[in-house]
C-alpha cells in the first residue's frame, strides 16, 4: 500500500507537475496524530511538489491550526478561516489545537524546503537547499534532489545540490563516483561533511579515493578550525566584556576610593530589575516601541543604581572611610538587605526579561561560525561604557577631582576640593555602572534576587588581578580572564577551568601583590 | 628609682579571681550539669535536657571555637580571613574520612569502600585516604591538614606582604575554588552530598546518648582548653607583638621584629583550631559537605567575631551564640525576615558597635562609674 | 584588660547553656488530641523558590483531610519547620521534629543532600519520611517512602522517546548536567542504557558545569559541532538557575528544538514562571505529571490549589501553577492517611507495613499505587513540549504506570540488590 502511494505520488509529480490542490484527506492525515501517516502525507506532498500545500504547512508550524470534528481552521489573531477553502469561518467552541511534535515540525520544514526547490524565485531555492543541508536523506528525497539539480540553472544552488548528492555518493559502490564525490566535497565547509569523510575514510580500500578523501578532509578540517578558533576567541571576548562591565564600577569604588563594596553585585541586580520595570512599562504603555525599551532602560538603571549607591554612601560608607575591612562587612550586610528587599517586592522567583527582536539572530562569518547579535551588542555596549568612563575620569572636572582625591586626599582638600561630595559622586558613578552591567546581564541570564551573588567573586578577581586604581588593568584582566577561561574550558571542562583560574589568581597575586598594573611609588603605613 | 612591678604569675596573667570562678562554673556546667540533666534526669522532668539540645549546644561550641580562631587572627593580628570555612571543612573532611571507614560494610552496597566510591566504580581507596582508618591518624590529619594548608598559603601571602583587603579577597577566592573542587564527584570526597550516614566512632555506635555525651564533653573540654591557651597567648609578649602588628606593621618591622613569623604562627594556629572544631562538628552534626566552604559561610564567622567584640576572645564566643541563636529563632518564627535582621546586624554593629557587644558592656560599665562619681 | 567583662561573659555562656537546657524540655506526646505531622521544606535560602509551594501543598492536603474529619477521628496538626536550605540544619530540625515534637510522619526534603542528611536521624529515631521529588535512585530505606520518580520513571523513558521515530530518532546524545550527584548518577545510568541500545561511546558526549554557571557559549558550540555527526538530542540535568542562560545560548547559536531537542528533568511549570519561554519552545521535559493534563482528577486538583492559594495568600496566587513535585506531595499525604486508617494507629512500623499497596486516583489521571515492597510509587511518564505560555504540550506518555527500579539494572552489581529495604 505504501509502495503504491509512493509510486502514484511520483507518477503524479512527473505528469501533472505543480498545480495540485491541497485536499481534505491530506489535512486529516497531517493533523491526525499518527506519526507514520503524517510522515507519509508529507512525503507525498513533497513528491507532488505541491506548492499549494505550503501555506497550510506554515500555519501548522506556527500553531495556527485548530481542529473541530473533521474540520480544520486557521486562527490568525481574530481572523478565522477554513483551512481548505481559505474562506472566513466561525470557530466552533470545542475547537482544539492541532498538536505538533518536534519530529513532525522538522519534517514539515524539510518538506516545505523540498517543495520550494521548484520555486521560480532563486533566493527561495537557495534558502531551501541550505535548509536541506542538514536534513536526513532517504531514497525518495535523494531522487527529488537529483531531479532538482537537473533542472537547476543557477550555479550556486546547483553547487550545493551537487555537494549534497556527493554526500550520498560517498557510499556508492562505483569507485569513480566515490572519487568524484570526494573531490566535490573539498570546498564544503560543514561539520556534517567532515564526519562523512571521516567515516568513509575509515572503510575505504581504494588508494586513489583515499588520497582524494584525505585531501578533502584536510581542507574541510582546516577551514572548520578557523571558524572554531575564532568562535572560542569571540566567546572569550564576550565573557570578558561581561566581566568588564561587572567589574568597571568596582574598579572605581574599590580601585579609586578604597571602598570594598560587597553590595556591588546587588547594584547589578537593581539595574536588571530596573530593566524589568522599564520593559513592563513599555509593554503596557508603549507597545509600538517595545523593541527600543533597552535604550530607555540603560539610563534608568544607571540612575536608580546610582541613587541607591548615594543612599548607601551617605548612610553607611561615609562613616567607615579608612576602615576597609569594616566597609566590607557593612556592605555585605547591605547586600543581604537589598536582596531580601527585592525578594519581598518582586518575589523570590526570577522575573521575565525579554530580548528585543533586533537582538536575536546572528551574523554570518564563516560556514560554521555565526555570532549572536545580543553578545555583539553587549560587547559594543561595554566598549562604549568603558570609553565614557575613561572620558569622564580623564577629561572632566569631576574626573580630575576624583583622581586628586584618590592620589592625595589631604592635599586635594587643601586646594578646595569638597572631598566628601566627590566620594559620594564617585560612589554613585560606580554603582550606576553596576546598574548598566545589570542591563546587559538581563539579556543573557536570569534576573532574580541572587543575580549579583554570581558575579561578585568574579568582579573582585578582575579588579584585584588588574591592579588597584587602574581602569586599563581591569580591561586587560577582564578580557584575559574571559579568553583564558574559554580556552581552558575547551580543554578541561567548565568546572576545572573555573578552579584553575581562581588558583591562578591566588598564585599570581603572590607574585605581583599589586596586580598587573601597580601604581608606582613607595608606600608605607 | 624605676619601679619594676613583679611579673604576675601565669595564673593571674590569664584570668583574675572572678575570671577563674566563671571558668570553673562553665566547666562544671559542661562536665557535670549537662551530663546529669541529659542522662540522669528523667525525660519529661523540668531538669531534663534532650538529646537534640545537647547536639545543638555541641554544635554551638564548635562554632564558638571558630569564632575564637577568627578573633586570634582578626582581633589580635588584624588579618581578616574570609576563608576560615576551608580550614573548618578540611578538619571535618579529614575526620569524616575516618567516620566513613568506620561504617565498614554497613553501607547500602555492603562494600569495603564508601557508597559513593562504589558508585564511581573505584576499586580501591585513593592515596589521600590511606591510613584514615586509624583514629589517631585521622584526628591528627584533621588538625595538620588545615594547618599545613594555612602555613603554605600564609607563608607565600605574608612573604609577598599581601595584607588588608587584598588578603581577605584572596582567601575568599581560595575558599570558592576549594568549594568547587570539593563539589566535583571525582575529587574523592563524595561531591555535593559529602559524607553522611556515619554509624560508629572508635567502634562504638554513634547514635547512643553516652557516645553523644562523650563527644559533647570532649568538645566542651577542647573549647575551655582553647580559651585558656588563647588567653595565655594574647597576654604574653607574643600577643603584644601581634597587637602591635595589627596597629602598624611597618613600624614593628622597623623595630627589628620578623613580622612574617608572628603572623604565620598565629595564622597557622588559628587554622588548626578550625580543623579541630570541624573534626568535633562532623560526628555531632552527622554531615559534612562543600557548602561549609561557601564564601558566605566564612563571612558569617567574621560577623560572629564582630558582633561579640573583636580582640576580646570571649566576645566572639558570645557573638557566635547570639547570631546562631537569632538564626534559629528567625528561621523558625519569621523566615522572610532573617536576612533583613542579619543584614542590619552587620551594618549596625560595624557602624555603632565597633567593639561589639562586649564593648557595649564596657561602655555601660564606665558610664555607670562616671555617674557614681 | 576588662576582667569584669570576662567574668560576666563566661557566666553568660554557662547561663546560656543552662537556659537552653530548660527551654528545650520536650512536650509530652499525647495519645488523644491532634496527630502532629511534620513539614520539613526550606522556606528561606536558595531552595526556597522550589520548596515553599510543597509546604503549601502539604498544608492544603492536611486542611482537606481535616475538613473531612481528620484521621482516626483525630485532627492533623501540621508542624512547619524551615531548615533554611542548610544541609546540617536539615538533620538538626529532623531530630527536633521526631524527638521533641514527636510527629507521626514528616513530609519534606528536595535535594538529595538534604535527604541524605536527615536519613540517619530517621533511622535512629525510627521516623517516617515521605520524599516527593524525582531523584537518582540507588537508595531504599525502610523509613522513607519515595513519591517522586526513580530514573526508570523519568530519564530512561525520555531517552527511549528521543530514540523513537516520533521523538526524532536521535543517534547521538549529549548528557549535560550540573556537577552534583543527581546528574552524575542519572547520566551514568543513561550511558549504560544507551550502551545496551547499541549507542557507542563516541556518540555520547558528557559535560558538567558548576552550580550557578551562566556562560554556556563553549558548551553550546561543542554541542553544535557534535550534532554535525548525526541526529543529536541533549539530555539536560542542569540545575534550576542555569537553565535560562543555557536555552538562551542555544537560541543564540541557532540550534532549534526541531534539530537538536533538549529534554530536561528539572524544568517544570514552576521553573518556567518568570522565564521568557520563547527560546525554550519545542524543547522537552519528562515528568510524571503536567499541569496541562486533561482529566477530572487534575481539574479538581488545580481547582483546589487555586482556591487554597487564594485563601491563604500564597505567593503568585494570581497565577496558580501546579507541578510534578506538588502532585507527589499531595499523593504522599493522602497515601499516608489511608495507611494510618488501615493500620488504625500512627505507630511508625505498623504504618510502614500498611503503606505498601495503597492506591489513589492521582491528578496524573492514572491510579498511583505504592509498591507493596520497594517503597516507590508506580507512576506514568509523560513527555511534554514547552509552549510559549510556560505550559507543556504532552506529546507522549506511557500506556500505564511504571514500576520504579530504585536499584537501576544499568549499574553493575545492582542485580544482587534486593528490591525492598534491608532489615537490619
Amino acid at each position: 500500500m505504501r509502495m503504491l502511494r509512493l509510486i502514484v505520488g511520483l507518477l503524479l509529480a512527473m505528469s501533472v507537475a505543480p498545480a495540485m490542490a491541497l485536499d481534505r484527506e491530506t489535512i486529516a492525515q497531517l493533523t491526525g496524530g499518527d506519526p507514520d501517516e503524517q510522515h507519509r502525507a508529507l512525503g507525498a506532498a513533497a513528491a507532488r511538489g505541491d506548492l499549494s500545500a505550503i501555506p497550510f504547512l506554515r500555519d501548522l508550524l506556527a500553531d495556527r491550526v485548530k481542529l473541530a470534528g473533521d474540520k480544520a481552521f486557521i486562527v490568525d489573531g481574530d481572523k478565522v478561516v477554513d483551512a481548505l477553502e481559505r474562506t472566513p469561518a466561525e470557530l466552533p467552541a470545542d475547537a482544539e489545537d492541532a498538536s505538533t511534535s518536534n519530529s513532525l515540525r522538522l519534517a514539515i520544514e524539510e518538506t516545505i524546503a523540498l517543495i520550494e526547490l521548484a520555486s521560480p524565485d532563486r533566493a527561495a531555492r537557495l534558502e531551501a537547499v541550505k535548509r536541506l543541508q542538514s536534513a536526513e536523506l532517504d531514497e525518495s528525497r535523494v531522487a527529488l534532489l537529483a531531479k532538482a539539480e537537473q533542472k537547476e540553472r543557477d550555479a550556486s544552488v546547483r553547487d550545493v545540490l551537487r555537494q549534497m548528492r556527493a554526500l550520498g555518493e560517498l557510499q556508492s559502490a562505483d569507485r569513480v563516483q566515490r572519487l568524484s564525490a570526494a573531490q566535490a566535497l573539498r570546498t564544503t565547509i560543514s561539520g556534517r561533511v567532515r564526519e562523512a569523510l571521516k567515516t568513509r575514510l575509515a572503510t575505504e580500500d581504494d588508494g586513489e579515493v583515499r588520497v582524494a578523501l584525505t585531501r578533502s578532509l584536510r581542507n574541510v578540517e582546516s577551514s572548520l578550525a578557523i571558524g572554531e578558533n575564532l568562535g572560542v576567541v569571540f566567546s572569550g571576548l564576550s565573557l570578558g566584556s561581561i566581566l568588564l562591565l561587572a567589574a568597571l564600577g568596582l574598579a572605581i569604588t574599590y580601585g579609586l576610593m578604597g571602598v570594598i563594596n560587597m553590595a556591588h553585585g546587588e547594584m547589578m541586580m537593581i539595574g536588571a530589575y530596573a530593566t524589568y520595570i522599564v520593559q513592563n512599562l513599555f509593554r503596557a504603555h508603549l507597545p509600538d516601541h517595545f523593541q527600543w525599551y533597552l535604550a530607555a532602560a540603560a539610563p534608568v538603571a544607571f540612575l536608580v543604581a546610582a541613587l541607591v549607591g548615594v543612599a548607601i554612601e551617605r548612610t553607611v560608607i561615609r562613616f567607615l572611610y579608612g576602615r576597609a575591612l569594616e566597609t566590607l562587612l557593612a556592605t555585605w550586610g547591605v547586600s543581604l538587605i537589598l536582596m531580601q528587599a527585592v525578594r519581598s517586592l518582586f518575589g523570590a522567583q526570577n522575573v521575565q526579561v525579554e530580548n528585543p527582536a533586533w537582538m536575536s539572530g546572528r551574523v554570518f562569518v564563516t560556514d560554521n561560525l555565526e555570532l549572536p547579535y545580543n553578545r555583539i551588542v553587549i560587547l559594543i555596549f561595554s566598549v562604549g561604557v568603558l570609553l565614557l568612563v575613561s572620558f569622564l575620569l580623564a577629561r572632566t572636572r569631576l574626573g580630575l577631582f576624583v583622581r586628586a582625591v584618590t592620589q592625595n586626599r589631604g592635599m586635594a582638600r587643601c586646594v578646595g576640593v569638597d572631598s566628601s561630595r566627590i566620594d559620594t559622586m564617585a560612589f554613585a558613578l560606580g554603582s550606576g555602572l553596576a546598574g548598566l552591567a545589570g542591563v546587559a546581564l538581563s539579556q543573557v541570564g536570569n534576573v532574580g534576587p541572587d543575580l549579583g551573588q554570581h558575579y561578585i567573586v568574579d568582579s573582585f578577581m578582575v579588579v584585584v588581578l588588574g591592579g588597584v586604581g587602574q581602569l586599563a588593568g581591569a580591561v586587560y584582566a577582564a578580557l584575559g580572564l574571559g579568553v583564558a577561561g574559554k580556552i581552558l574550558e575547551n580543554m578541561a571542562g567548565a568546572v576545572l577551568a573555573e578552579i584553575a583560574l581562581l588558583i591562578f589568581i591566588v598564585v599570581f597575586i603572590q607574585k605581583r601583590p599589586q596586580g598587573l598594573f601597580a601604581l608606582g611609588g613607595r608606600q608605607a603605613d | 628609682m624605676l619601679y619594676i612591678p613583679p611579673a604576675p604569675s601565669l595564673a593571674t596573667r590569664i584570668f583574675g579571681l572572678r575570671g577563674w570562678l566563671a571558668f570553673l562554673a562553665a566547666a562544671l556546667t559542661i562536665f557535670v550539669a549537662v551530663p546529669l540533666a541529659n542522662l540522669v534526669a528523667p525525660e519529661g522532668s523540668f531538669l531534663h535536657l534532650s538529646d537534640a539540645s545537647v547536639a545543638l549546644i555541641g554544635k554551638l561550641f564548635c562554632y564558638a571555637m571558630l569564632a575564637l580562631a577568627m578573633d586570634l587572627v582578626w582581633g589580635y593580628a588584624g588579618i581578616l580571613s574570609l576563608g576560615h570555612g576551608i580550614f573548618f571543612a578540611l578538619g571535618g573532611y579529614a575526620f569524616g574520612m575516618y567516620l566513613m571507614r568506620q561504617i565498614g560494610r554497613d553501607g547500602s552496597y555492603h562494600s569495603d569502600l564508601p557508597d559513593f566510591m562504589v558508585f564511581l566504580d573505584w576499586k580501591a581507596y585513593p592515596w589521600f585516604w590511606s591510613f584514615t582508618d586509624h583514629f589517631a591518624y585521622a584526628a591528627a590529619l584533621a588538625i595538620l591538614a588545615p594547618a599545613t594548608l594555612a602555613f603554605v598559603f600564609g607563608y607565600f601571602a605574608f612573604r609577598s606582604r599581601i595584607k588588608g583587603v587584598y588578603f581577605s579577597i584572596i582567601t575568599q577566592a581560595l575558599t570558592y575554588a576549594m568549594m568547587l573542587l570539593f563539589f566535583r564527584n571525582e575529587t574523592g570526597f563524595g561531591g555535593n552530598n559529602g559524607f553522611t550516614d556515619f554509624k560508629r566512632i572508635v567502634d562504638y555506635p554513634l547514635a547512643t546518648p553516652t557516645t553523644r555525651m562523650i563527644l559533647f564533653t570532649l568538645t566542651g573540654a577542647c573549647l575551655l582548653a582553647l580559651i585558656l591557651v588563647s588567653r595565655f597567648l594574647v597576654s604574653s609578649k607574643f600577643g603584644r607583638v601581634l597587637t602591635a602588628i595589627r596597629e602598624a606593621e611597618s613600624r614593628v618591622m622597623f623595630c627589628g621584629y620578623d613580622t612574617l613569623s608572628y603572623k604565620l604562627a598565629i595564622w597557622t594556629f588559628s587554622a588548626a583550631i578550625c580543623g579541630l572544631a570541624g573534626a568535633l562538628y562532623v560526628p555531632q552534626v552527622g554531615i559534612i559537605n562543600p557548602s561549609e566552604m561557601s564564601p558566605a559561610a566564612s563571612i558569617e564567622i567574621a560577623i560572629w567575631a564582630a558582633v561579640g567584640g573583636r580582640g576580646t576572645l570571649i566576645g566572639p564566643l558570645i557573638g557566635a551564640v547570639i547570631v546562631n541563636g537569632a538564626k534559629s529563632f528567625f528561621t523558625a518564627a519569621i523566615p522572610e525576615y532573617w536576612l533583613f535582621f542579619l543584614g542590619l546586624l552587620f551594618v549596625l554593629v560595624t557602624l555603632l558597635l565597633p567593639k561589639g557587644v562586649i564593648g557595649l558592656f564596657d561602655t555601660l560599665a564606665s558610664f555607670r562609674k562616671e555617674r557614681a562619681r | 584588660m576588662k576582667r569584669r567583662v570576662m567574668v560576666k561573659s563566661l557566666g553568660m555562656l554557662a547561663a546560656g547553656a543552662l537556659l537552653a537546657s530548660t527551654a528545650l524540655v520536650p512536650a509530652h506526646a499525647e495519645e488523644k488530641g491532634p496527630i502532629k505531622v511534620g513539614i520539613l521544606h526550606s522556606l528561606s535560602g536558595t531552595m526556597a523558590i522550589s520548596e515553599t509551594v510543597l509546604k503549601d501543598t502539604a498544608l492544603m492536603a492536611i486542611e482537606e483531610i481535616n475538613a473531612k474529619g481528620g484521621v482516626l477521628g483525630r485532627k492533623l496538626e501540621p508542624v512547619v519547620i524551615d531548615p533554611a536550605s542548610n544541609w546540617p540544619l536539615f538533620a538538626e530540625k529532623a531530630r527536633q521534629l521526631l524527638a521533641t515534637d514527636k510527629v507521626a510522619v514528616v513530609f519534606g526534603c528536595w535535594t538529595s543532600v538534604s535527604r541524605k542528611s536527615v536519613l540517619p536521624v530517621f533511622k535512629e529515631l525510627n521516623g517516617l519520611l515521605f520524599y516527593p521529588v524525582q531523584y537518582e535512585g540507588e537508595e531504599l530505606e525502610k523509613n522513607v517512602f519515595y513519591t517522586g520518580a526513580a530514573p526508570n520513571q523519568q530519564a530512561i523513558p525520555a531517552v527511549e522517546y528521543l530514540m523513537s521515530k516520533a521523538g526524532g530518532g536521535a543517534k547521538r546524545f549529549v548528557l549535560l548536567g550540573t556537577d552534583y550527584v543527581y546528574p552524575r548518577t542519572t547520566n551514568k545510568i543513561l550511558r549504560a542504557f544507551l550502551h545496551s541500545k547499541g549507542v557507542a561511546d563516541a556518540d555520547i558526549m558528557e559535560e558538567y558545569t558548576p552550580f550557578g554557571h551562566s556562560d554556556y557559549q563553549t558548551i553550546v558550540a561543542n554541542i553544535k559541532k557534535f550534532a554535525s555527526g548525526g541526529k543529536t538530542a541533549v539530555v539536560s540535568t542542569i540545575n534550576g538557575d542555569s537553565n535560562v542562560p543555557f536555552y538562551k545560548e542555544l537560541g543564540n547559536a541557532g540550534l532549534k528544538a526541531t534539530e537538536v531537542p533538549v529534554v530536561a528533568f528539572s524544568v517544570g511549570e514552576e521553573e518556567l514562571r518568570g522565564v521568557d519561554a520563547k527560546p525554550l519552545v519545542g524543547h522537552l521535559a519528562a515528568w510524571n505529571y503536567f499541569m496541562s493534563l486533561k482529566n477530572p482528577a487534575n481539574t479538581e486538583f488545580k481547582k483546589k490549589w487555586a482556591a487554597y492559594a487564594k485563601a491563604h495568600g500564597v505567593a503568585n496566587a494570581d497565577k496558580p501553577l501546579t507541578n510534578d513535585p506538588m502532585e507527589a506531595t499531595y499523593i504522599g499525604v493522602n497515601l499516608w492517611k489511608q495507611a494510618v486508617e488501615k493500620a488504625k494507629t500512627t505507630d511508625v512500623d505498623k504504618v510502614i507495613a500498611a503503606v505498601g499497596g495503597q492506591k489513589l486516583e492521582a491528578p496524573s489521571g492514572f491510579t498511583a499505587e505504592m509498591d507493596a515492597k520497594n517503597h516507590h510509587l508506580h507512576k506514568p511518564v509523560f513527555i511534554g513540549e514547552v509552549k510559549a505560555d510556560g505550559q507543556f504540550n504532552v506529546v507522549w506518555k506511557t500506556p500505564g504506570p511504571v514500576r520504579a527500579q530504585p536499584w537501576s539494572p544499568f549499574i553493575p552489581g545492582n542485580d544482587k540488590k534486593k528490591d525492598e529495604p534491608d532489615t537490619h
